[in-house]
């Protein structure tokens, strides 16, 4: 073989099976190697670890061999239980094997000369071959120091358990601890014999709240998505990472149109709202946005699809009344099976929480209608960024399983004013219906128009609206009033409103 | 006397465990007066029993009889350090038998 060039395969990916994972990675952990995931205390790189595997039996049927530097195999069991993974029962079955190398307390270890770790080497082989891994982890290398001093022993006995590891094919990880988030990648320097690929788990606490995230910063010799990525540790299910731009828009357009709850409203926008679009509602406190929601939850009752509210602002029992307050009946639409409503404090959970919890009560219940009421009040939960994050992911999500879905966003200023909701989504939306307040004459009045309809003609006027016990009544344009978008309202004296029709004649209307 | 039992766990048939070896085995006979025992384990014939003691560095030398249960990893090329360690060696002060 001399003067052959030893010309390796092309490098395969390996799906780990750890949810939204895979779409950043562009398909897994190149397979045969091993990967570093590196992060500060408390940044889930146990969980990770521990979930590769998981993942990897339970989905896969890939067995795999956790090796433990640091926490005992009683702990890493009872720990994980509660993330749902009965580690015990698959070490029974032979598709979990733990190689425990935790530290044995009370015992002092004396170095005497020379040593190596042929001993470790020989029992991950043992155990990988024993049965029968695909995956192997292990976690976490500093712990090593705890019981070894010789930083150059365990460098040079990393590479060889690595290519140990590539001779018997398994995808292996290597947890290691940082001290500072945004700092060195690694702390012992003896990670850069296995840093041909780089995962970063980070913990941020900005603005008082924790913000969980994962990098890839590199997969030597294969791609994946660049940047942080949010994820979520969830009881139950253990990691889920929320890929942003892995949902790309690709949704199907549909022109069928549903009803709003409301016919006014729906000959304003053309014949109704189409299925598969989003709409977002915008307005002050108090201008009929829950209203417009519960008349769109409520529309067209003679199919039996089902709607989907989820409440950020006002309890249940709020909801039901106000709702039987304009004549529509929650309660027997939920007894009929044709009603959920969701109701949660933005605070009870981090946004990234809801945002999975959402997608997974959207799967479940398979709504053809959905809403959201306010998204705005989300805000409060998360930083900007974050949040722009979850108005994107939440809004993807939604397109992708053809569902009509409709956004409350509050304005912060009673008169005229934009959210920063609306600055995140208005351009993923396809229909905006802005409801604002109308000083005329001393009085409080109030208007909608639909600023924007994705694909159809809509009717361009601000139209005057009103609320009684039957619900909204859309009535006709303000004619003599402008600046009513901004708040800063004009008012034009009727002649010369009437003058200036005169001078812009339709001549087709 | 108390007997000693000591165990040396080494990987193959290496320059460094046969050093350990050799080093052991010199220790046990001019300290050791024959009272003693000693196992040689390789682990890559048993490496179960590898994983019962949790060993993780070779070569691993484990004084189980008399206690207190001491570990000493490497070659065992410095005496003195491993009769430290044995606890054949009482304290510096009192050095002098």
């Amino acid at each position: 073989m001399i003067g052959a060039i030893n010309q390796e395969p092309p490098i395969v990916k390996l799906p780990t099976g750890i949810p939204g994972f895979d779409l950043i990675a562009y398909g897994g952990l190149p397979q045969g190697r091993t990967a570093l995931v590196s992060g500060t205390a408390g940044s889930a790189k146990t969980v990770f670890a521990a979930q590769f595997l998981a993942a990897g039996i339970q989905k896969f049927n890939e067995n795999g061999v956790f090796v433990t530097f640091e926490e005992s195999p009683e702990d890493i069991r009872r720990n994980m239980q509660g993330l749902g993974w009965d580690i015990a029962r698959w070490e029974s079955e032979g598709r979990w094997a733990f190689v425990d190398v935790s530290p044995v307390p009370g015992t002092e270890i004396i170095e005497v000369g020379n040593y190596d770790l042929g001993a470790l080497l020989a029992r991950i082989e043992h155990a990988v071959k024993r049965i029968n891994a695909k995956r192997l982890s292990m976690d976490s290398l500093g712990a090593i120091f705890a019981q070894i001093s010789s930083m150059s022993t365990v460098r040079s006995e990393l590479f060889r358990i690595g290519s140990a590891l590539k001779r018997m094919g398994v995808t292996a990880i290597l947890t290691s601890e940082r001290s500072h988030e945004h700092g060195d990648i690694a702390r012992y320097g003896v990670e850069e014999f296995v840093t041909d690929n780089v995962i970063v788990l980070r913990n941020v606490l900005e603005d008082e709240k924790r913000r969980r995230t994962v990098e890839i910063l590199k997969f030597r010799g294969t791609s994946h998505q660049k940047g942080e990525f949010p994820f979520s540790v969830i009881p139950g299910e253990g990691i889920i990472v929320i890929p942003l731009s892995a949902s790309e828009l690709k949704q199907r357009s549909s022109d069928i149109r549903v009803t709003s709850g409301n016919p006014e409203l729906d000959a304003m926008c053309g014949g109704g709202f189409f299925r598969d679009s989003i709409i977002l509602v915008s307005g002050a406190t108090g201008t009929g946005k829950t209203l417009m929601v519960t008349t769109f939850m409520a529309g067209d009752l003679s199919n039996k699809e089902r709607r989907l509210l989820f409440a950020f602002e006002e309890s249940r029992e709020q909801l039901f009344r106000n709702a039987t307050g304009w004549g529509i009946d929650f309660e027997k639409m939920e007894r009929e099976g044709t009603l959920k409503v969701v109701c949660d404090y933005p605070e009870v959970a981090s946004l990234e929480d809801h945002l999975i919890r959402m997608k997974q009560v959207i799967s479940e219940y398979q709504p053809a209608r959905v809403a959201v009421d306010s998204l705005s009040a989300l805000e409060r939960v998360s930083t900007v960024k974050g949040f722009r994050e979850f108005v994107l992911a939440l809004t993807s999500f939604i397109k992708h399983q053809e569902l009509v879905g409709m956004f409350t966003s509050t304005t912060p200023s009673l008169l005229g004013g934009t959210s920063v909701t609306e600055a995140h989504i208005s351009t993923i939306t396809d229909s905006i219906v802005l409801l604002r307040y109308v000083e005329l004459m001393g009085e409080m009045r109030r208007g909608m128009t639909v600023l924007k309809m994705r694909g159809s003609m809509h009717d361009k006027d601000i139209r005057e609206f009103t609320i009684d016990g039957k619900g909204l009544h859309i009535g006709n344009p303000f004619r003599n009033i402008s600046g009513i978008l901004s708040g800063n309202f004009n008012h034009i004296a009727l002649q010369e409103t009437d003058r200036l029709r005169g001078l812009f004649q339709d001549t087709d209307s | 006397m108390n007997k000693y039992l000591l165990k040396l766990y080494i990987t193959g048939q290496t320059p460094r465990s046969e050093a350990a070896i050799a080093n052991l085995r010199k220790i046990c006979e001019t300290e050791l007066n024959g009272v003693y025992e000693m196992v040689i384990i390789d682990i890559l014939e048993r490496p179960q029993l590898a994983e019962d003691e949790k060993i993780l560095a070779t070569p691993t030398l484990i004084k189980e009889l008399p206690p207190p249960l001491r570990r000493i990893i490497g070659d065992l090329s410095d005496t003195e350090k491993v009769l430290l360690g044995l606890d054949l060696r009482p304290a510096a002060e009192q050095d002098n038998p």
